[in-house]
């Protein structure tokens, strides 16, 4: 019997299952490996040939190539292992956030200043002012 | 005999370590966060307890995908301040309790949570960020910490009903620990947030209002909250408020509030706090 997953609708959200993390363990594990300074040198001299060391589909390889991280978060990439290619780019968790969103991270910073991302974005039948559980900020 | 005497709840978002480690904690941006903390750091140096008890969990750092522990017990005598991938924390290395770790560790694996043990491990900021914001910076921790990892990374960590539950059993153990030790317990992460996919940034003010007055008024209702409702209301992140609940299982079901703060925005992340006694 297939496995309950009432999260599968949620808008603009992977939940990092046991599925998806079976076809993201190449993908995580080639991340924690630039835990390690001279991996992060040699992926940086030459990022094709590192990820051709490591048991990943093409299509994961080509989604870390182009830093398409909503592709590796399909491809079972989890936010917390995706985070070590963007420390390796110097970049921060906002920057990275603000990249899957298509925002500017000046557009980004500012919706968080303003109060965050409304919790029912993208589920337009639940903008119920009248709803306890939060209200739409826009 | 051993007791525990306070919870604290805190979120453990890394831009804040960040931001004490680079000296912007005056910064008009980080201000009114530190300043919420105030109180709790003067309640904390009247009231600095012999171990703390820090349920955090690890962010792929410790545990990598080989291994996916649940419920992990740190029993080191010590535990170094990780490389994150920006180098180490440059705070004191972390000083466990053994003895008492161990003592958990039997005592909770007999009640039925079959806790990992672990004998080395370096910790994240889920770990060292909620204390340097109740300790402050310092050269030294003022108490022994006992970390307490759950997997809150893949889905799905433990229930909410699980973690309560867990905490009924950590407190049974401490107490029955034969060494007089004033001991708290620390839950950490949350609140609402989101850190992946188009719907990042994710922030639920309401959400996260009623979670703290539930925290202090009816933590069994709130046990009965499903893994489907954090996901949905505080972001697929924010899944780590379940963590909570393990602190607030280790105190009487009456609890007197002493401090609750709550702060939006630090980074990608709203905060919360709670310092809770037993009434």
């Amino acid at each position: 019997m297939p496995l309950d997953k009432p999260y599968a609708n949620i808008p603009g959200t992977t939940v990092f299952d046991a599925d998806q993390a079976r076809k993201g363990y190449p993908l995580n594990t080639f991340c924690m490996s630039l835990m390690q300074a001279a991996n992060r040198e040699r992926f940086k001299r030459d990022e094709r040939a590192y990820l051709d060391e490591w048991p990943m589909s093409e299509e994961q390889k080509l989604a870390v190539l182009a830093r398409d991280y909503n592709a590796m978060i399909r491809l079972g990439g989890n936010i917390y292992f995706l985070a070590k290619i963007f420390a390796t780019d110097g970049k921060s968790f906002q920057y990275a956030a603000a990249l899957m969103t298509g925002m500017t991270q000046e557009a980004y910073a500012q919706m968080m200043l303003d109060g965050g991302r409304a919790p029912d974005w993208g589920t337009p039948e639940r903008s119920n002012p009248g709803d306890a559980r939060g209200g739409n900020r826009g | 005999m051993a007791k525990i005497t306070a919870g604290v709840a805190t979120s453990h978002v890394p831009a804040i370590g960040a931001a004490m480690d680079l000296g912007k904690i005056a910064e008009p941006y980080w201000r009114p966060l530190f300043a919420g903390y105030e109180p709790s750091r003067r309640w904390m140096a009247e009231h600095t307890p012999d171990v703390v008890v820090l349920v955090y969990n690890d962010h792929a750092t410790a545990f990598t995908p080989d291994f996916i522990p649940t419920f992990a017990i740190g029993c080191a005598p010590s535990f170094a301040p990780a490389d994150e991938g920006w180098g180490p924390r440059p705070v004191p290395l972390v000083q466990g309790h053994p003895e008492l770790a161990s003592h958990i560790a039997q005592a909770v694996i007999q009640s039925d949570f079959d806790l990992t043990i672990v004998n080395r491990m370096d910790v994240d900021h889920g770990l060292t960020v909620p204390l340097s914001l109740l300790f402050g910076s310092c050269s030294a921790w003022p108490c022994r910490v006992i970390p307490f990892a759950v997997n809150v990374v893949q889905y799905p960590p433990p229930s909410g009903q699980r973690c309560y539950d867990l905490g009924r059993a950590l407190r049974r153990a401490v107490e029955s620990f034969d060494a007089t030790l004033n001991v708290q317990i620390w839950g950490t992460g949350g609140m609402s947030h989101q850190l992946q996919g188009p719907r990042a940034g994710l922030i639920n003010q309401a959400f996260d209002q009623r979670f703290l007055d539930l925290m202090v008024d009816d933590p069994e209702g709130l046990a009965q909250v499903p893994h489907i409702e954090y996901l949905r209301e505080a972001g697929s992140e924010g899944i780590e408020l379940v963590m909570w609940l393990i602190m607030r299982g280790a105190l009487d079901l009456k609890v007197r509030e002493v401090r609750r703060f709550y702060h939006v925005p630090a980074s990608n992340t709203a905060v919360g706090h709670l310092i809770l006694e037993n009434a």
